[in-house]
């Protein structure tokens, strides 16, 4: 499914990304857990062709396909779907409306036929409901003045709407209260897939109590370290990034 | 000043020229160079217009001329064209409307270029009386290489209401001004305006509003976009007198610029005479929020729609305050046409 090689990328002259490769195979769930500016958001904006980041080596894959020739929307048209770290506020455009439009631009991208507004209201309303948010919060502008919480829904949200074949959860976690936390877990759980991948981005253990990964990886300084299973998670939680930090320095 | 006395005493320097502080951004005098020829009476027939559905009162000025529009009771609804048909050659309109006291009048306004690179003026005097209403949609589409200046001189009777929304996309040079005094108590002023500009057109939205009154309020809003080598310009001033007390005012002005060759001048000013009165003022020019252009293509939107998306969103909020729904959802139109998308 997603198959990075020797990734090398820089924002503006910075090298961050430094030679990373990670393999995640359709079906899988696999997590990344590292240090603060270790380069965890950098790699999904690279991943999503975000204007700036520079790749000056290596390569990434979906399917087999080229992402990094491809620009940000087209790469959302084969299924890449980024949930944000800090979700962006669209003043002036209510929630449905955007994401009415960003489907339609898929769809279109696709060469498949618009969605019906009937059927697309329909879906939003089931969708907003499993996430425990209010309908009328869809007619307010996208994420404006919403609670950090609520924008993260926000983006689980549009990710049900959009139905991607591979997703990419920048802390999602964060900023959800504990029972938003299971809703939203549910929410992506509910997405996996034989055909589909997720690469989820946490600081914290628990989020992967809820969202079960196959494989878990330290990303420090631009690359991957070590790799295992769920119980690198746990290890991690209990020993900190010290042996990892320390060994790059060096 | 007005290019009609100019053109006919044949004295090119009465224009307004860089060196009057008022047309600074809009000099006149040092693009004209010779009296253009008068327009010929306009013979042809009128094209459908896009408010014509909606007139209880109608009128055109096609290359001029004169029209008077009364509301002296109820609510009317009256369309206003100002149509230029000739190629480089000038004309003045004059229109006189009258709104009496408790009456309600809501004037759809067009500017509708059909010939190139002419010359027009357009005059209105408009009076409301006590209690009175008016909404007033101006849309100006004129030609490219057009000269156009548009200049309405407003006075409200105590308790009157006068809302106001201008939408233009330029022409070489053109002007839209409206000037407005609040005698009476308690009269309230809505005044808005959006200027969208491509290619190398100008567009001028000068506004000013004597508040001489007690309790009038003011609210206005400004949004331009400007693209290529465009250029807008938003002059903004509001007296207050002394005496005026409890005068609420409040502008704001906001512009995008999408392109290092567009250029936006403003000038916002607050002139506060009274004591007790509550003004404020905003002005903003920026580029589009490269953050929020990312999200909304990481989304799947390509970035042109993405562009048009946000641009719309931003000067959507000029639109959204428009009352008349017909007029609102055909000023809407007029501003996804003008950004090439659907719906
Ligand atoms: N625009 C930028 N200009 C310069 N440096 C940048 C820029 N964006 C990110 N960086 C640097 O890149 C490094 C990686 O940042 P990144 O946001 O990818 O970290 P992260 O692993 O997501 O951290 P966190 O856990 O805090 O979210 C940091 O040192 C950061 O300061
Ligand atoms: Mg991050």
């Amino acid at each position: 499914m997603l198959s990075i090689q020797n990734l090398h990328a820089s924002v503006g002259d910075k090298p961050i990304i430094k030679g990373l490769t990670l393999d995640v195979p359709a079906g899988e769930v696999h997590a990344i857990m590292g240090p603060n500016g270790a380069g965890k958001s950098t790699l999904s904006y690279v991943l999503t062709g975000r204007d700036g980041y520079e790749v000056t080596d290596g390569s990434a894959t979906l399917n087999g396909e080229d992402l990094l020739a491809l620009e940000p929307a087209e790469r959302a048209a084969k299924g890449v779907f980024l949930s944000f770290q800090y979700p962006l506020e669209i003043p002036g455009v209510p929630a449905l409306t955007f994401i009415r439009a960003a489907v339609n631009a898929q769809r279109k991208a696709r060469g498949e036929e618009e969605i019906a507004a009937p059927a697309f209201l329909k879906t939003a309303k089931a969708e907003a409901a499993r996430l425990k948010i209010d309908f009328d919060m869809l007619k307010r502008p996208l994420n404006v003045g919403f609670s950090g919480g609520e924008k993260k829904r926000m983006e689980i949200l549009q990710m049900a709407m959009l139905s991607p074949k591979f997703l990419i959860l920048d802390e999602t976690d964060s900023g959800l209260d504990i029972d938003a936390l299971k809703i939203v877990s549910e929410g992506v759980n509910a997405m996996r897939a034989p055909d589909r991948g997720m690469l989820v981005i946490t600081h914290y253990q628990r989020l992967l109590d809820y969202i079960k990964p196959d494989r878990v990886h330290v990303l420090a300084a631009g690359r991957i370290v070590a790799s295992g299973g769920p119980e690198l998670a746990l290890q991690l939680e209990a020993e900190g990034y010290d042996k990892y930090v320390t060994k790059d320095a060096a | 000043m007005s290019l009609a006395t100019a053109f006919k005493s044949g004295d090119l320097t009465l224009l307004p020229s860089k060196r009057d502080e008022d047309w600074r951004w809009t000099d006149l005098r040092g693009l004209i160079r010779e009296v253009p020829p008068p327009s010929p009476a306009f013979n042809g027939e009128t094209p459908p217009g896009v408010f014509d559905h909606l007139a209880e009162d109608f009128h055109v000025l096609a290359n001029g001329g004169s029209a008077q529009i009364v509301a002296d009771e109820g609510e009317l609804t009256a369309v206003l064209r100002f149509l230029s048909a000739n190629d480089g050659t000038a004309h003045a309109a004059k229109v006189s409307i009258e709104v009496a006291a408790g009456a309600s009048l809501t004037l759809l306004e067009t500017y509708e270029g059909y010939g190139a690179g002419y010359f027009a003026q357009a005059d209105l005097t408009i009076r409301l009386g006590e209690g009175a209403k008016l909404e007033r949609i101006v849309l100006a589409g004129d030609d490219a290489e057009a000269i156009s200046v548009s200049q309405a001189e407003v006075t409200l009777a105590a308790g009157s209401s006068y809302a106001q929304t201008v939408l233009t996309d330029g022409a070489k040079r053109q002007r839209i001004e409206t000037r407005i005094a609040h005698p009476g108590a308690g009269a309230s002023v809505r005044l808005d305006g959006g200027y969208l500009l491509r290619d190398r057109r100008h567009a001028d939205l000068t506004t000013a509003i004597a508040h001489e009154g007690v309790d009038g309020t003011t609210s206005q809003l400004t949004k331009g976009v400007v693209d290529d080598q465009a250029r807008g310009v938003f002059q903004g001033r509001i007296t207050v007198a002394h005496g005026a007390d409890r005068t609420d005012a409040r502008m704001g002005h906001h512009a995008l610029i999408l392109s290092d060759r567009a250029e936006v001048d403003a000038k916002p000013e607050l002139l506060i005479f009274a004591d007790d009165v509550q003004c404020a003022h905003g002005n903003t020019v920026g580029a589009l929020d490269e953050n929020q252009l990312f999200y909304a293509q990481q989304r799947g939107l390509p970035a042109d729609a993405a562009r048009a998306l946000l641009t719309a969103a931003f000067v959507g909020e000029v639109i959204d305050r428009i009352e008349h729904e017909t007029a609102r959802e055909t000023a809407r139109a007029w501003l996804n046409q003008w950004l090439g998308v659907g719906e």
